[in-house]
C-alpha cells in the first residue's frame, strides 16, 4: 500500500516512498486442538501443559514432541502459575509492539510442573531485580480473549514488604537535663564534678557513672574546647545546615568527658583532632531551653591543643 | 557422491545505507562478475535466496529474475532462506547428474524496514510473535544463557571489525566502545550492522570444475540440521543442531585452516566454535564476518564464498563455512571445502 511519495527539491536522487505491508484486521489462524486448548485455558486464567509419550510436560503445548517428533498425548495438566526464571535479557527502551511500555525483562520461565520453559515478559521494575532463580507469577489481564498476551507479564513473587512505623510521644527531659538546658537557655554549659573521682562531666548529671555515687557539685564550663575526634557526614540530616557536615567530640575546657556537637564555619576537610573551637550561639532573643541555641562549634584560630 | 566445487564467487561492496538501487540493480553486477570469472553464460540450474519481508512486497524475488535473463525459460528455484540454502539445493540438484553447473545468488536490503521487527515475523505466531519479541531481544536471551564474558565478546567485535576494515567489501566500523546496552546484556556493537548487499556463487561438477577453475574449492561435506523453534524447548547455551551438522559434514576429519561463521551477535561465535569443535589454530572470520557486514539473506552464502575463495587463491587447504537461520541459531548449515 504505497502512500506519500516525496521528492524534495524535485531531484530524482531524493525520491522516497513510504510503504506499509499489513493484513487489515489481522491474519486469521486456526489453532488446532493442542494450541487451542492452551489458549482456551489461558482465557480462563489457567496455564496448562501437554504430556509427551515419555511423560514430560511441554509448556506451552506443541502438537509434536520436539525431541522425538512423536505426537503428544491428549493429556493436559495445569502448571504454575508460579515459575522460576532461567535466563533473561533487559529491555531499557521498549518497542511499540512489546507487551509493556516501561523497561522490562524478557525471560525463559520454567513454570512449576513443566519440563520446558515459557518465553514471556517480566515486569521487574529494574534490571537489578532480575536473576536466574527468581520466582515469578503471571499478572493476568482482566479482559482475556485466548491469546498469549492474556498474561500481561509475569511479576516477581512477594519476598519482602515495607512496614511503616510511627508512634508519637511526649517526653520530659528529667531533672539533670532540665538543669543543663536551663544553663543553655542563658548561654552557659553546666557540668558537674564527682565528689569521689573528681571527674567533671558535661552535660550536667546527677550521678557519676563510674563511681555510682550521687553528684552535688555543679560546675559552669566555658564554651571553648578541643576536638578529640570527628566524622564527616555526606548524607543530609535535618539537624545539620549543609552536606557534608562534620560532627565532632568536643572536650570543653575544664571537663573530662567530651560532648558531641556539629562543627561549622570551616571546610570539612580542614577539621582535625586537636583543633580549638568555640560554640556559636544563636542571638540572645532567639534562645530557648534547647540545644538548638548552639548553631555549631567554630574554630577559634588558636594553635592546636595537645591531646 | 558427485564431486562438486565452488568455482567462482562475487559480492557487492556492502553498504550501511540504502544507496538507491533496486534489488535487480544490486544483483546484476555480481552476476556479471561470476559469469566472467567462471566463463559461463548459462547454467544448468539457478537458485536464489531472499526474503519478501525485507522488501515488504510479495514475490519480490521474481522481479530479481530480471537481472538473470530467464528467457527462453531456465531451470530456476528460490528459497525464502539465506542463499546458503539455495546453494544446498543446487548441490542436491547437481547430484542428480544431468546438469553440471549452477548459479546461486542471494540479496537483501535491510535498510528499507525495521529488521529487528521483521525478524519477529519469522517466529511462531501463537506463542512468540504476539509478544513482539524482536531479534535483538531473543538474541540477548541467548547471550545471557551462554554465559559469555564481556571481555571475550569485546575482543570478538574488535577483531571482527578490524578484519572488516581490511576487507574492501565489508563496512568500515570503529573499534567497539561505550557501555550502553541495546538489550542487556548486548551492547549496540555486539550486533551485526544493518547492511544492504548481494552475493553470487557458481558451482560446477567434476571435469567442468577442473576445466573452468585452476583451484576449485571442492565441497567434501555439506549438511544442515535444525533445533526446535520454541526458545524454551532447547538449551540456548549451545547449538545442538550446529554440532550435528558439523559432524554430518565431517568438520573434524581434518584440520580446519579457516572457518567463516554466520555470527550475527558476538556471543554466537563461542557457541559455534564449541559446536564445530574448532581448535585455537583455526582462523575464524578473517573477512570480518557478519559483525562487519551483514547483507541479510546473502550473509550465509558469503560465508561459503569467503571460505571457498581462500582455497581458490591457494591461501588455505581446508575451510569450513557456517550459515544460520531462525531465532537463536535454530537452523544451521555447515559446508566443508578442500583444495
Amino acid at each position: 500500500m504505497p502512500s506519500e511519495v516525496t521528492a524534495s527539491s524535485g531531484s530524482t536522487e531524493d525520491l522516497v516512498a513510504d510503504h506499509v505491508l499489513e493484513f487489515p484486521g489481522g491474519y486469521t489462524r486456526t489453532t488446532g486442538p493442542v494450541i487451542g486448548r492452551f489458549l482456551t485455558e489461558l482465557r480462563d486464567g489457567r496455564i496448562v501443559g501437554v504430556r509427551t509419550a515419555d511423560g514430560r510436560t511441554l509448556v506451552p503445548p506443541l502438537e509434536y514432541d520436539p525431541q522425538t517428533g512423536e505426537a503428544v498425548t491428549g493429556e493436559f495438566t495445569e502448571v504454575g502459575p508460579a515459575g522460576t526464571v532461567e535466563s533473561w535479557s533487559w529491555v531499557n527502551e521498549p518497542r511499540a509492539a512489546h507487551p509493556l511500555d516501561r523497561p522490562f525483562a524478557w525471560a525463559l520461565i520454567r513454570l512449576d510442573g513443566a519440563d520446558t520453559s515459557l518465553v514471556h515478559a517480566v515486569d521487574a521494575g529494574d534490571a537489578r531485580a532480575m536473576r536466574p532463580g527468581l520466582r515469578v507469577r503471571p499478572r493476568w489481564k482482566t479482559s482475556r480473549s485466548g491469546h498469549i498476551t492474556d498474561i500481561e507479564s509475569f511479576v516477581p513473587e512477594v519476598t519482602k514488604i515495607v512496614s511503616p512505623v510511627r508512634m508519637e510521644y511526649r517526653v520530659r527531659p528529667g531533672r539533670a537535663l532540665a538543669r543543663f538546658l536551663e544553663g543553655v537557655a542563658r548561654g552557659v554549659f553546666l557540668g558537674c564534678r564527682c565528689g569521689s573521682c573528681h571527674k567533671v562531666y558535661v552535660p550536667y548529671r546527677l550521678s557519676c557513672p563510674q563511681c555510682g555515687v550521687a553528684i552535688s557539685e555543679e560546675v559552669e564550663l566555658p564554651d571553648t574546647g578541643t576536638i578529640t575526634t570527628f566524622a564527616i557526614n555526606n548524607l543530609p540530616d535535618p539537624r545539620a545546615p549543609q552536606v557534608p557536615f562534620v560532627s565532632a567530640y568536643i572536650l570543653l575546657d575544664g571537663s573530662d568527658i567530651p560532648m558531641i556537637a556539629l562543627v561549622g564555619d570551616v571546610p570539612a576537610h580542614e577539621v582535625r583532632q586537636g583543633m580549638r573551637v568555640r560554640a556559636v550561639w544563636v542571638p540572645e532573643e532567639e534562645r530557648t531551653a534547647s540545644m538548638s541555641n548552639i548553631k555549631w562549634f567554630a574554630p577559634t584560630g588558636e594553635p592546636d591543643a595537645e591531646l | 557422491m558427485r564431486e562438486i566445487a565452488v568455482i567462482a564467487f562475487a559480492q557487492t561492496r556492502h553498504s550501511a545505507t540504502d544507496e538507491g538501487l533496486t534489488e535487480p540493480e544490486l544483483i546484476l553486477p555480481v552476476l556479471d562478475e561470476v559469469r566472467e570469472r567462471s566463463g559461463l553464460r548459462t547454467f544448468g540450474f539457478t537458485c536464489s535466496g531472499s526474503c519478501d519481508y525485507l522488501a515488504g512486497a510479495p514475490f519480490s524475488f521474481v522481479s530479481a529474475l530480471d537481472a538473470l535473463g530467464a528467457w527462453p525459460p531456465i531451470s530456476e528455484s528460490h528459497v525464502e532462506m539465506d542463499a546458503a540454502w539455495a546453494l544446498y539445493e543446487a548441490w542436491v540438484r547437481l547430484q542428480h547428474g544431468d546438469v553440471d553447473s549452477a548459479l546461486i545468488y542471494g540479496f537483501g536490503k535491510s535498510s528499507q524496514g525495521d529488521l529487528r521487527e521483521i525478524m519477529t515475523l519469522q517466529l511462531d505466531p501463537y506463542y512468540l510473535a504476539p509478544l513482539g519479541l524482536d531479534q535483538v531481544s531473543f538474541a540477548a536471551l541467548q547471550a545471557t544463557a551462554s554465559g559469555a564474558e564481556r571481555a571475550e565478546l569485546d575482543e570478538i567485535v574488535r577483531r571482527s571489525r578490524a578484519a572488516g576494515r581490511d576487507n574492501p567489501y565489508a563496512l568500515d566500523l570503529p573499534d567497539p566502545e561505550g557501555d550502553a546496552f541495546e538489550v542487556e546484556p548486548l551492547r549496540p556493537y555486539d550486533i551485526a550492522p544493518i547492511t544492504d548487499g548481494a552475493a553470487a556463487v557458481v558451482l560446477a561438477a567434476g571435469d567442468l570444475a577442473r576445466e573452468l577453475c585452476e583451484r576449485p574449492a571442492w565441497i567434501t561435506g555439506i549438511a544442515h540440521r535444525i533445533d526446535p523453534h520454541y526458545l524454551g524447548m532447547r538449551d540456548l547455551a549451545r547449538s545442538a543442531s550446529a554440532a550435528e551438522a558439523a559432524r554430518a559434514a565431517g568438520v573434524g576429519k581434518g584440520h580446519v585452516d579457516v572457518a567463516e561463521l554466520h555470527v550475527q551477535f558476538s556471543h554466537e561465535e563461542p557457541i559455534l566454535r564449541r559446536a564445530l569443535e574448532l581448535p585455537e589454530s583455526t582462523v575464524v572470520n578473517p573477512s570480518g564476518g557478519p559483525l562487519a557486514a551483514n547483507p541479510v539473506m546473502a550473509t550465509g552464502l558469503i560465508r561459503i564464498g569467503e571460505a571457498a575463495r581462500r582455497i581458490m587463491d591457494g591461501t588455505a587447504g581446508r575451510t569450513v563455512a557456517h550459515a544460520t537461520g531462525g531465532p537463536c541459531l535454530q537452523h544451521n548449515l555447515v559446508t566443508v571445502m578442500e583444495g
